[in-house]
């Protein structure tokens, strides 16, 4: 299968104290059509690996390490040509489609954004792309001139993914896009990012706290803790026979709505005790 | 409607709750139009247990707690703490009803004065109820930070020197110190790390069991709902659509609307 990412050794610091890593030895592989996903706590690192992936990362810090991305070193490539590849072959979503759109334009004016950027669509060519990318999430054609203050949460995370996929990317990156959202849309995302990846063959970075949403989506798993990953394999083997004393206690802490388990918090003096951090 | 007025086990109950709200509506928004975010709700909480009122954006659910607690005027319908209406209270009688109804609010971050210490914090509300001289109200402070996990020493710190998950034991303390006999939890969970969720959920199970306290616990999240609750309200639209136990309603939800918010819990295969 065709590797679409590959980012080995990634570290990241702070620049006014490169000795204080945020991020230590981050390595992971992507494939087209496959779902990563990167699970932690808050400060775990997760949003910090793929905000350097994307080239965003703020200028308080910085990386090292490889970022191939279709044989390409991200890392070596300037603004300009990062702008290039970020929003056209790396497609991105983020957590709260209330702050992420922009309240004063039409969400077709924002879907088409990128496709004029990018693509150089203009008239018509482009008011059909429009439509049939905002079909393609769910929403009526009709909706192309809405702002969005006139849609629901889970139609403008829709937007968002219209947006994220016009370019058709090989790469895309969601950082708990469904974090904000009612279980029952919640659920209507998951499985519209889940057809769109099939259908477009996209390698998909997907980042949450959430094991619920990495059972329906993931096809492997990176466990992050303090900045380092701690466990990475196939979904099936990291939910259900975790190695690591840290993902162990993690997935002791997941209620579950059979309700059959005692939930058991994290001991983290027990785990610095072992060989953890 | 069945009358539970005789019911001592009922501590908090709602009886065909009325909430509305106006809207602008027409051209330019000079018409006005009712939203009934409460449309004729009863609940009531058993002493002792904790009820999980759920249901997503929009459905009234925290707009119940705000009545319950008295905290927003409503159209109709009555609130009884301990077979009492609390609409018949005077201001006065309603302040001291208040210690025994405390909250604990979803934001760790928003509903913490930042400008006070977590020692006035938690010791505010005995100060308004006038218990205790000052040398027993910083006691009951610092004994209560240390039942929920933190140092008698914290009194001092402010609320941004410490975590999400530890700015929730400061508002858990905060609504406990008054020792009362209903908390409503809204939403507690929902802004904490899984890991972080798990010690908060089992705190607000210890201390339920030690305090003898009788939760009224509004989420949308339906997990969580299984490892706290006894009993559960569904709530849609401003109205309750399905109650029972948690057991009987997960193993057999009755309503549509129910089986698809069960259905929609991730994780499921």
């Amino acid at each position: 299968m065709a590797q679409i990412l590959n980012v080995e050794a990634l570290n990241i610091s702070l620049k006014s104290d490169p000795t204080r890593f945020l991020v230590r030895d981050v390595s992971l592989q992507l494939s087209a059509g496959k779902t990563t996903c990167i699970v932690g706590e808050s400060g775990s690192g997760k949003s910090l690996t793929a905000l350097t992936i994307m080239g965003l990362l703020s200028e308080q810090l910085i990386s090292t390490g490889k970022v191939a991305f279709n044989g390409v070193n991200l890392t070596e490539l300037n603004n300009q040509e990062m702008q290039a590849v970020r929003g056209a072959e790396i497609g991105m979503i983020f957590q709260e489609p209330m702050t992420s759109l922009n309240p004063v334009l039409t969400i077709g004016y924002q879907v088409g954004e990128a496709l004029t950027a990018h693509l150089g669509l203009k008239g018509m060519a482009l008011k059909h792309r429009v439509e049939s990318l905002l079909a393609s999430v769910g929403i009526p054609a009709g909706r192309a001139n809405s702002y969005p203050d006139e849609l629901s949460g889970g139609q403008r995370q829709r937007v968002m993914v219209a947006m994220s996929i016009a370019c058709e990317p090989s790469l895309l990156i969601a950082d708990e896009p469904t974090t904000a959202l009612d279980v029952t849309v919640q659920a209507q995302i998951l499985a519209l990012l889940r057809a769109l990846k099939d259908e477009m063959q996209m390698a998909m970075l997907f980042i949450t706290h959430d094991f619920g949403v990495v059972t329906d989506i993931a096809d492997d798993v990176i466990v992050m803790f303090r900045g380092e990953v701690v466990e990475a394999g196939p979904k099936k083997q990291v939910l259900e026979k975790p190695q690591h004393p840290y993902t162990k206690a993690l997935l002791a802490c997941v209620p579950d709505a059979a309700g059959k388990k005692t939930l058991k918090p994290i001991d983290y003096a027990w785990l610095e005790q072992g060989e953890v951090a | 409607m069945q009358d539970n007025r005789q019911d001592a086990s009922i501590i908090l109950e709602a009886r065909n709750l009325v909430k509305e709200y106006t809207q602008r509506s027409g051209s330019f928004g000079f018409g006005q139009s009712k939203v009934k975010a409460l449309d004729g709700v009863s609940v009531s909480l058993k002493k002792g247990s904790t009820l999980a009122v759920v249901g997503e954006s929009g459905s009234g659910k925290s707009t119940l707690a705000r009545c319950l607690l008295q905290l927003q005027a409503f159209e109709s319908g009555e609130v009884l703490f301990n077979g009492q209406s609390l609409s018949t209270l005077d201001s006065k009688q309603l302040r001291q009803m208040r210690k025994n109804l405390q909250m604990v609010f979803q934001d760790p971050f928003a509903s913490l004065n930042p400008r006070m210490r977590v020692g006035e914090i938690v010791g505010e509300g005995l100060l308004v109820h006038g218990l205790g001289n000052q040398q027993a109200r910083q006691e009951k402070v610092q004994q209560m930070l240390e039942r929920v996990g933190l140092q008698a020493g914290d009194v001092k710190k402010y609320p941004h020197q410490f975590s999400g998950g530890q700015r929730q034991r400061i508002g858990i303390a905060r609504a406990l110190v008054l020792e009362p006999e209903v908390v409503v939890c809204d939403e507690p969970v929902s802004a904490l790390d899984v890991s972080v969720q798990a010690q908060i959920l089992l705190l607000l199970k210890e201390l339920q069991q030690e305090m003898q306290l009788s939760y009224l616990f509004i989420t949308h999240d339906l997990r969580v709902v299984r490892h706290i609750a006894d009993d559960i309200v569904v709530m849609n639209k401003g109205q309750v659509v399905e109650r029972g136990t948690v057991d009987a309603v997960y193993q057999s939800p009755q309503e549509a609307y129910t089986q698809a918010l069960l259905k929609a819990i991730p994780g499921q295969g």
